[in-house]
């Protein structure tokens, strides 16, 4: 194959590799989130964002029938999902987190894996009682089509894309604009608000903000809702974008995703966005090396296939720490005495 | 679970109600997995052999160990416990029932593995999430070259033996050794001194060059003992056993070596992100390198050794032959276990344990007192390690039939991890009994939940039997809760803390905690709350 076909083969890989890296870096917000202000690894996260996939499949079903819009739909369920994992978060604070404050480091990570396996079964419990399992989504019509399909009014903008390899579904432009807009809001929220301001003083110094007066529990509240309220909105991204979901399936994004956050470095907003965009399109890549070894020829390229991809993150997470033990936007720090 | 005892129980003697309990659960334990007495005993018969109940009576039977451990008796009476629970009465029970064997080895495989992390995550506080890679290596070490696949291997390299002949073992040998040297030398001249950019650029080449050289030196004696193949078609002879048994430890030491170089200069949670990383490129590298594992559908049959004289006892007592290997097994791992024991004694009253200590408390501290940092981690990483490698080949040959990629994912990693956690946090009882609660949860106590109740009209969703996940979290859970510290927490750190109070549950003042500031903060922790001062990287921004 030359090099008119393998370009836009690869941007359409690099493209399809930054979608879903949205969906991995939104996920990897709530992870940071968290870590940011009490230094824990929330490994129950992944089921936040599973059980955020599963209301939002929940909204998508029972709406199915109604005349209604599709993007109104789909505001509904990014609402709910946003309600149920913003407050099963901030509840698995209260009750598994909050007493363990004082705790040596590793107890609140025993308890938090303790929590993750709980929930995947209740959540398997609340879908199997209706004999479900496996949750096909069932999007709005519309959303599956081809971005800019030929015959729609902006076709020619559609046919340029694809010459040049970008071959988009109408959901997967939802899907970056959602990305978006919750990190602009995000960013407001920390960055621009007296809540954002208080909460990064709890993450920077929780004895010391208790000292001005902030009330460092409900900052991590606060922290906890905002992440949950994350992880409901990448899920119902991440059921838009692989069609199904069940109740185990948080397992394989949240490691991911926390791959990320660690690799952008852990506590930095930026670096976790940026971390998710980066290994969604190793992901991606490492996906085609098989067609890329049978195109250029390189036999060993060949034999590496699908199931190497998880490894791949992981390989890029080990050379990047080892030359910037911090994460690409960790700051790196000097120790004291 | 075992409430603490108070200070009033602690002074009687326990002797006999030790020796009363041992005695009525042994019998109990016995009569349950004896089929043909529960037959005659009717209603009762049915009760002891309902699956729940059996598995209940295991764990209490279990329970005496700790009991003499922990009770205020004669010594004789706590040897006496002991003994006759672990050489008489489990065989014995065994005999009837095989299960009982098994789910004893992988108490003790599980003990072991827990100890070797306890070193690295609860003496040296370096938190590992990959530690079940090393168990890996060892089980695959046997489960290669104790089962046919060794064949299957030297097959494929004699049809591809490609340019490899003698000339290539002798280059890999020369290039191996030339690299080992120039490696050494690097770091000799290096003594003393920060390593220059030119130095650590050219050990980097050396050990490109030295997995080169090892890489041709394999592949040379793979190709020229393909020959060989035919003779190999159910692996080594068992003798060998012995032999990996030894390699085994190596084998898993070295790999902690090398995977603990790049990645122990990382702090906390980034060590414990990679190492869960590395610990699943190993688990995906054992399931895509189909020619040495066979992938997902595992090995071949794996041989396990056999002592003559232990066979024969085994056959005087009324085993059968196919009960041999367990039994070997059995008390393989009881030898094993008692060893890795005193090991960690040893380690922990000694000065790398001290500096272990030291650098989980304060790294800074411990490096100015004098204590080489990478070299000191190191050697918890190998030594866990090590634990973990010759564990996973007893696994291999407790298996038997087949090992598969699964039996290491990362939920092992968590499994063990928990079980160091829930024992209490280096503290050597603590961690068996850590590991013994949860082995039992896994292989007995919930599986039979789920076996009990299988004739009860429940819908499947919420048949205990699919909601392990479940009643393990809640278990994990609630005890941390209550007992954040751990059944048996750490005898020495509770000492240090507590001069003349009675309770043993360490009650540190919120700020002093939080600041990680103030000694008894900082000694309360038996894990890595000492190191939150310098773990503050960033923030959220």
């Amino acid at each position: 194959m030359d090099l008119s076909t393998l370009a836009p083969f690869l941007v359409n890989v690099v493209v399809g590799g930054l979608v879903l890296g949205f969906v991995y870096a939104i996920i990897a917000l709530g992870y940071t989130m968290v870590y940011g202000v009490l230094q824990l690894i929330n490994f129950a996260h992944s089921e936040v964002f599973v059980t955020g996939a599963i209301v939002g499949y929940e909204v998508f079903r029972v709406l199915e029938p109604s005349p209604m819009n599709g993007y109104l739909k789909l505001i509904i369920a990014l609402i709910a999902a946003m309600i149920v994992s913003g407050g099963l978060n901030v509840l698995i604070e209260r009750l598994a987190y909050r007493p363990l404050r004082n705790a040596p480091k590793l107890v609140p990570l025993i308890t938090a894996i303790g929590v993750s396996l709980i929930l995947q079964d209740l959540l398997k419990i609340i879908e199997g009682l209706q004999g479900r399992f496996d949750l096909t989504y069932t999007l709005p019509q519309g959303f599956s089509n081809k971005f800019c399909a030929t015959g729609s009014s902006c076709a020619a903008f559609g046919d340029t894309l694809r010459r040049i390899g970008v071959d988009l579904q109408v959901k997967d432009i939802i899907l970056v604009v959602v990305a978006l807009l919750s990190l602009a809001v995000l960013n407001y929220l920390v960055n621009h608000t007296r809540l954002g301001r208080a909460i990064r003083a709890v993450a920077q110094d929780r004895v010391t903000a208790g000292l001005m007066g902030i009330d460092s529990n409900r900052m991590i509240s606060a922290t906890f809702l905002i992440g949950g309220a994350l992880g409901g909105v990448s899920g119902v991204l991440f059921g838009m974008k692989f069609g199904t979901v069940n109740a185990y399936s948080g397992f394989d994004p949240g490691i991911i995703a926390f791959t990320a956050a660690v690799l952008g470095g852990i506590g930095s907003i930026p670096g976790a966005v940026l971390g998710g965009l980066l290994l969604g399109v190793i992901q991606n890549l490492i996906g085609v090396t098989n067609v890329l070894g049978s195109i250029t020829g390189i036999a060993n390229l060949a034999a590496i296939d699908a199931s190497y991809q998880r490894i791949g993150a992981f390989i890029v997470l080990v050379l990047i720490l080892i030359f910037k033990p911090t994460g690409l936007l960790g700051k790196s720090n000097t120790e004291k005495v | 679970m075992t409430a603490a005892p108070t200070q009033a129980r602690r002074r009687q003697d326990m002797t006999l109600p030790l020796l009363l309990l041992a005695a009525v659960t042994s019998l109990v334990l016995i009569i349950s997995q004896h089929g043909d007495v529960l037959a005659r005993l009717g209603g009762l018969g049915t009760f002891l052999g309902n699956p729940l109940v059996r598995a209940v009576v295991l764990s209490l039977f279990l329970a005496n160990l700790l009991f003499a451990y922990r009770w205020r008796t004669q010594p004789w009476a706590k040897v006496l416990v002991g003994a006759a629970c672990l050489l008489l009465v489990l065989p014995w029970a065994g005999r009837d029932n095989t299960s009982l064997f098994d789910t004893a080895i992988q108490i003790g495989i599980f003990a072991a593995l827990a100890l070797g992390l306890n070193i690295v995550v609860g003496l040296a506080g370096l938190l590992d999430l990959g530690y079940v890679a090393f168990f890996a290596v060892g089980a695959y070490m046997w489960g290669i070259f104790g089962s046919g696949q060794i064949a299957t291997i030297l097959k494929y390299y004699g049809e591809h033996a490609g340019a490899t002949n003698a000339g290539t073992l002798v280059i890999g040998l020369l290039l191996t050794v030339i690299t080992a040297a120039s490696m050494l030398f690097i770091r000799r001249a290096g003594k003393g001194r920060a390593p220059s950019r030119a130095s650590s650029i050219s050990f980097g080449l050396a050990s490109f060059g030295l997995v080169a050289g090892l890489t041709l030196t394999g592949r040379a004696l793979l190709v020229l003992n393909a020959a060989k193949a035919q003779g190999l078609a159910t692996g080594l002879d068992a003798g060998f056993f012995w032999l990996f048994l030894a390699l085994s430890i190596f084998a898993a030491a070295v790999m902690g070596v090398l995977i603990g170089l790049p990645v122990l200069r990382l702090k906390g949670d980034y060590l414990a992100i990679i190492t869960l990383g590395l610990g699943e490129v190993i688990r995906v590298l054992a399931n895509n390198l189909t020619l040495y594992t066979n992938g997902s559908q595992g090995t071949p049959p794996i041989k396990s050794a056999s002592v003559p004289w232990l066979d024969a006892l085994a056959g005087r007592l009324g085993f059968s032959p196919d009960q041999y290997p367990l039994f070997f097994l059995y008390f393989l791992v009881l030898i094993i276990i008692s060893l890795i024991i005193l090991v960690n004694i040893r380690l922990d009253r000694s000065r790398i344990g001290r500096a272990w200590i030291a650098i989980r408390d304060d790294e800074v501290a411990a490096q100015a007192m004098g204590i080489p940092l990478m070299r000191t981690k190191l050697i918890a990483f190998a030594t866990g390690a090590s634990f973990a490698g010759i564990m996973g080949m007893i696994f291999a040959a407790k298996q038997a039939a087949t090992i598969t990629p699964e039996s290491f994912v990362l939920n092992q990693s968590i499994g063990v991890l928990s079980m160091v956690i829930l024992g209490g946090m280096g503290s050597i009882p603590g961690v068996i009994l850590g590991a013994a609660v949860v082995t039992l949860l896994n292989l007995s106590i919930l599986p039979s939940l789920g076996e009990a109740t299988a004739n009860m009209n429940i819908p499947q969703q919420v048949n205990p039997a699919q909601l392990q996940r479940l009643v393990f979290g809640v278990i994990l859970v609630v005890a941390m809760l209550f007992r954040p510290e751990g059944l048996l927490p750490n005898q020495r750190q509770a000492m240090q803390l507590h001069e003349g109070e009675d309770d043993n549950a360490p009650a540190v003042d919120s700020i002093e905690a939080d600041s990680g500031q103030d000694a008894h903060a900082e000694m309360a922790s038996p894990g890595l709350a000492g190191r939150e001062d310098d773990e503050r990287t960033g923030g959220v921004k």
